[in-house]
């Protein structure tokens, strides 16, 4: 199972882990257990026709999934994804 | 018997070919000469030298040769005052392995005699090359690093968590002039992470409050406080002052609008962003690497997007990615090392790790792309999701 490292905003809907451990072979599967192991996980980062949003980086092994083949990008049983979104925090 | 110095200056002169000042002067003069290295003293050099020479006194020849030549093979000219300490210090480099190393007959007083072009060194003060003095032995920065520094202009959006910080190493780094935006007064919650600020400054101005530790830290400093929001109408005029920009700021409206300011104006900007245990960092060099928006393309909706005020942050947290930014800032200003220019780096303070994920200037990306119509618009609205989506297409 490829492990998904699940980012602050998101560590409450996935029972307040750092990361899971998620099957699927491709990103699209990966996200679509994710989201059903984890549905508040996927009323986050789905539109409401099951796509990503656009505010969603996923990152493969360290790459930008959206520069690979997104979605349809492989996944491998060692291979890491990073869900991203950007922080705004910085001064207050 | 031991050789006596005329013995080693001869010995020094066999191997080792003296050149005349109206010789090589030409080359010199077209900047098509040869790696000129200065040995003489510190108070000699700070009397004139050689255009374009660098300056290694005698005694630290062989520790820091390597780190002015770019190998064994490049062609050095080796002066002095006289000629003579030129000639054995070429002869130790010839010694070390340099293949191409000549003295300069008569050293800089023959040069001077002859009236060819001497520059004056840009020095340090006595009082500066104290203050710097662990940034002059670092190589890579050196006297004329540091003078760089105080030359610099770097502009801190924020005067908080991140900018404390940043403010704080920048101005001990001898960074010239710093700027400091923040509309914001130091708050009694502040304090847990925001050090350049203190008790008794509660209710003050972040930005004259970081000022006044800054003058006790650095009166050298230059401290310009911008007592505002950075907006439309003043984020071009504010970044054309500054050689970089040091993004703190505490929402994505203020962000998105540095991001595209930044690419109008051509400042590199360096971004920290924070939350809870965990950190983000990157730099975005306009039209060179990729930019914010390349990164992320659209902000997340307000409740994926909670401020520090709101979900919190570990203190701490803000030294390591204000020191990065710090950090990131000097290399940017001095033009060494590597910077996080393509790349995003991810503190998780939890687990003490430290990730980089590579980011690419994305060809579609609607500020800094090709066929990008790059202007400035209303940030808060556009944050908000006011004509976003026909901006930026979903594309899953």
């Amino acid at each position: 199972m490829s492990t998904v490292k699940i980012p602050p905003v998101l560590r409450q809907s996935v029972g307040g882990e750092r990361e899971v451990d998620v099957s699927g072979a491709t990103v699209e599967e990966v996200l679509a257990n994710l989201c059903d192991a984890h549905p508040a996980v996927g009323a986050q980062i789905l539109t409401a026709d099951g796509s990503l949003h656009a505010f969603v980086n996923v990152y493969v092994n360290g790459e930008d999934a959206r520069l690979l083949q997104w979605t349809d990008t492989p996944v491998g049983e060692t291979d890491t994804l990073v869900i991203l979104p950007a922080m705004a925090g910085g001064a207050q | 018997m031991s050789p006596s110095y005329q013995d080693l200056l001869a010995a020094a002169r066999e191997v080792i070919p003296e050149v005349e000042p109206s010789d090589i002067a030409p080359r010199v003069e077209a900047g098509e000469g040869p790696l000129i290295i200065d040995v003489r003293e510190t108070a000699e050099w700070d009397q004139g030298h050689l255009p374009g020479a660098v300056h290694i006194p005698r005694g630290f020849l062989e520790s820091r040769v390597s780190g002015a030549t770019s190998g064994t093979e490049q062609e050095l000219l080796i002066s002095c005052a006289s000629g003579q300490r030129s000639l054995l210090a070429a002869k130790t480099l010839a010694d070390m392995g340099y293949t191409n190393v000549t003295s300069l007959a008569g050293g800089f007083a023959r040069w001077k005699q002859n009236n060819h072009p001497v520059e004056m060194p840009r020095i340090l003060s006595a009082a500066q090359r104290s203050r710097y003095s662990r940034h002059v032995l670092i190589p890579e920065v050196g006297e004329e690093g540091q003078l760089t520094l105080l030359d610099s202009k770097a502009l801190l959006i924020g005067a908080g968590g991140l900018g404390s910080p940043a403010a704080y190493y920048l101005a001990a780094a001898g960074v010239g002039t710093i700027g400091l935006v923040d509309d914001d007064v130091v708050d009694e919650s502040n304090l847990q992470r925001q050090i350049i600020h203190t008790t008794d400054r509660v209710g003050v101005n972040k930005g004259e409050s970081a000022k006044e530790a800054i003058r006790a830290l650095n009166p050298e400093v230059q401290v310009n406080v911008h007592p505002f929001r950075v907006n439309r109408d003043n984020v071009l005029d504010l970044l054309g002052e500054y050689d970089v920009v040091v993004d703190g700021a505490d929402n994505f409206p203020t962000r998105y609008l540095l991001a595209d300011a930044s690419l109008m104006t051509r400042t590199p900007l360096v971004h920290a962003s924070i939350l809870r245990f965990e950190g983000h960092a990157s730099v975005f060099t306009p039209y060179d690497g990729p930019c914010y928006r390349c990164l992320f393309p659209e902000p997340p909706p307000p409740d994926l997007a909670p401020s520090c005020g709101e979900a919190g942050v570990l203190g701490v947290l803000c030294g390591v990615m204000g020191n990065v930014q710090a950090t990131e800032a000097i290399k940017v200003l001095l033009g060494i090392g590597d910077t996080l220019a393509g790349r995003l780096l991810i503190y998780d303070a939890l687990g003490m790790t430290f990730t980089e994920l590579t980011v690419r200037r994305d060809p579609d990306c609607p500020s800094c792309g090709p066929n990008a119509d790059l202007q400035l618009r209303d940030y808060e609205a556009w944050c908000a999701g006011v004509g976003r989506h026909d901006q930026v297409g979903a594309t899953a």
